[in-house]
């Protein structure tokens, strides 16, 4: 047997690999999301637009001061952070305790303001990032020629995301952040920080977008609308995963992006549609995601 | 250069006429000619159109000097974001609410034709620069109303798709964008590469919008066809050509960017777009005139240069106002029949005629990209390849599908 459904086993394994590609970028994004949602309780809808500042500052690294690839993935994160404590304690701050539905206006319209600033200084077809040398090239697989660059993509964000897991479930600092978020008041009578660690945890979560935008910028075009055309993607997998669950998203993330590489062989049409067709039908069994729990 | 001189001469006297008619008092709807630019303003296809195609509208009426027969001239614009119920609804308030005369660009084939269509019910001028598909003006065509002013799908593909099947490239696979525009190109494409003897093997169609290609392209690429064609426009086009590059298609097949614009060049950057053929109506660098009205355009928008459509929009609107002023009035009938009668020669097009069903016949050139080492500053792209004669690169009205026309 060497096809499957009329499309051979070789081409499907190559599509298989895109798909795990994709995956990594939404496992990335989702994740960031799902932790400040998880511990802060904020449906971060600049999470998008963040991505697309951190590509841009990447972009604006290299070609403005020179600043290399290497130094943007460790720089890009930082900054992209810092800005978004900035946004934590001068704006998220007020809605504490409030509706999530303002939280969600208040970044909605953020994202709004940060793309439209973008888009009146770049225009909406974006610059080109050029790939850093050694990622030129790519890896013969027998099925296929994987770029080495996207290769480098899954093993980072992998890496960054079972990081971030091990942090939040696994270590003493993870602990006080979970428990600061079931009972904030308890955690301060601990001599605890908690308004500080609110602050970090969201500049860590946005963090990560910084850092999916780095990674994303040689292989799509750097551009006012790549956050936009993205988040929704993401808002479905942490729906999908289970509102704030952290393994949840990573391995939804993954899933999806297996899915939707299947589905760009077998039905190219409906690709941007069918995480939303799954969306649907998890949402009708399980109202609280797959990997969420019932509050 | 006596021709030339001939030509200069043949402009000048046209460009005058509106001037001795301009003394005359004409009759306006409302007393003032109100134009709508409806395009994309902030997704994939807005550097292609955009604010870019407002800032030419506007410059038009400027040059035209601001008024007409006393009155003003108004230019309105709206974002349809891509979606044609959202067109249709800003077209209709433009036409009964807001008393617009004329709309302009249009970009977005699904849009153009239910703007072109909800014109022809009006009885409203609709211009279309943006927009490829041919249907505006065959299956679907409104010759009392609706204008087809810069390229279609079967001009590109008779540019596009016969140049490079004349160079060996005789079978092809589409990557196509999942709705009108990208199925008209994609049509008329395969029927011009058959009609070479090239064979098409394969097509994929990707929804609008999309973000990573490299699964198409994987199937482009196990299809085995020698050229890929992109059936498809702006951000769409610019992200399949570097996911090409990126995955070494380009290796062992040829792009075929169908519909690409200067702007896109410029987003893709030299280093991935260097050697690809494409076709415009239209390059800011062809002579003096096209830079003299490049450089205006660039001091309104930030420096950047204007593409086909952008050029498109101007002389379209330019033609329009002076068709207005000729006529003494702006009602429909009398602007077309204007519109008809006089020929195009501005910065745009040179001899270029408004055909019975709505089609501007002009010509069109097919471009080679520049390598970064051949192009000697930022926006300095296309090395002109060939020109190809309106009548030659448009479908002739006998073999068009518009029954409205008698043939």
């Amino acid at each position: 047997m060497d096809s499957i459904f009329g499309v051979p086993i070789q081409a499907l394994m190559g599509q298989l690999m895109l798909g795990l590609v994709n995956g990594c970028f939404y496992a990335l994004l989702s994740l960031g999301l799902a932790v400040i949602f998880g511990m802060l309780n904020i449906v971060n809808f600049a999470h998008g637009a963040l991505y697309m500042v951190g590509a841009f500052l990447a972009w604006m690294l290299l070609n403005l001061a020179g600043v290399n690839y290497w130094v943007a993935l460790l720089l890009v994160p930082l900054a992209v952070g810092a800005l978004g404590a900035l946004i934590e304690t001068t704006l998220l701050r007020w809605l504490q305790g409030l509706d999530h539905l303002y939280g969600l206006l208040l970044t909605f319209g953020l994202a709004l303001i940060i793309e439209g600033i973008f888009r009146e200084a770049y225009g909406s077809s974006g610059q080109p990032y050029d790939l850093p040398q050694v990622f030129k090239g790519a890896f013969d697989l027998g099925f296929m020629f994987l770029p080495k660059y996207r290769a480098w993509v899954v093993v980072a964000s992998l890496v960054a995301c079972l990081a971030t897991w091990y942090v939040i479930e696994k270590t003493r600092l993870g602990a006080y952040l979970r428990a600061g978020t079931e009972n904030p008041n308890l955690v301060k009578a601990f001599g605890i920080n908690v308004p500080l660690m609110v602050t970090l945890t969201y500049a860590f979560g946005v963090g990560l977008a910084g850092l999916a935008g780095v990674m994303a910028a040689p292989i799509y075009q750097v551009s006012p609308l790549m956050g936009s055309n993205i988040i929704i993607i993401v808002f479905a997998v942490v729906v999908i995963g289970g509102m704030g669950s952290i393994l949840g998203s990573i391995i939804t993330g993954l899933a999806l992006g297996l899915i939707e590489g299947l589905t760009k062989v077998f039905y190219a049409e409906i690709s941007t549609t069918v995480v939303f067709i799954i969306m649907a039908v998890v949402l009708m069994f399980r109202p609280a995601g797959l990997f969420g729990r019932e509050k | 250069m006596k021709f030339k001189l001939l030509a200069v001469a043949a402009a000048a006297s046209i460009a005058g006429l509106p001037l001795s008619a301009s003394a005359q008092q004409g009759k306006l709807s409302g007393d003032v000619v109100k134009i709508g630019v409806l395009s994309d303003m902030s997704g994939l296809y807005a550097d292609y159109g955009g604010p870019g195609a407002v800032a030419a509208a506007r410059l038009a009426v400027q040059d035209f000097g601001g008024k007409i027969f006393g009155k003003n001239i108004e230019v309105v614009s709206a974002d349809h974001q891509n979606k044609p119920d959202i067109a249709k609804n800003v077209t209709q308030q433009w036409f009964d609410r807001d008393g617009v005369d004329m709309t302009v660009e249009n970009l977005n084939s699904s849009v153009a034709l239910a703007v072109q269509a909800l014109g022809k019910e009006k009885n409203k001028i609709t211009i279309v620069t943006g927009a490829a598909t041919s249907r505006l003006t065959n299956e679907d065509c409104a010759p009392a109303t609706g204008i087809h002013y810069l390229m279609d799908t079967i001009a590109l593909a008779n540019v596009v798709g016969k140049a490079v099947v004349k160079d060996g490239g005789n079978s092809w696979f589409f990557l196509t964008a999942d709705y009108a525009f990208g199925h008209s190109l994609e049509k008329d494409t395969g029927d011009v590469v058959k009609a070479a003897g090239g064979r098409v093997n394969g097509a994929v169609r990707h929804p609008l919008s999309t973000n990573d290609f490299s699964s198409f392209l994987l199937q482009a690429q196990t299809s085995g066809a020698k050229v890929v064609g992109l059936a498809n426009a702006g951000g769409d086009t610019v992200n399949s050509i570097k996911a090409a590059a990126e995955f070494g298609i380009t290796k062992r097949q040829n792009l075929a960017a169908l519909l690409m614009l200067v702007t896109d060049v410029h987003a893709i950057g030299l280093n991935t777009a260097q050697g690809l053929y494409l076709t415009e109506g239209w390059y800011w660098d062809l002579n003096p005139e096209t830079r003299a009205w490049a450089d205006k355009y660039s001091k309104v928008m930030n420096g950047r240069k204007p593409n086909s459509n952008h050029a498109a929009v101007y002389s379209s609107t330019m033609h329009y106002l002076k068709a207005v002023q000729a006529a003494g009035t702006d009602d429909t009938a009398a602007v077309m029949k204007k519109m008809r009668e006089t020929p195009i020669n501005d910065m745009f097009a040179k001899g270029g005629k408004l055909r019975e069903d709505g089609r501007m016949v002009h010509d069109m050139y097919l471009f080679q990209v520049k390598t970064p080492a051949e192009s000697k500053a930022t926006w300095d792209y296309y090395n002109l390849k060939g020109t190809v004669k309106g009548e030659e690169a448009f479908q002739t009205v006998a073999a068009g599908k518009c029954t409205a026309v008698k043939k």
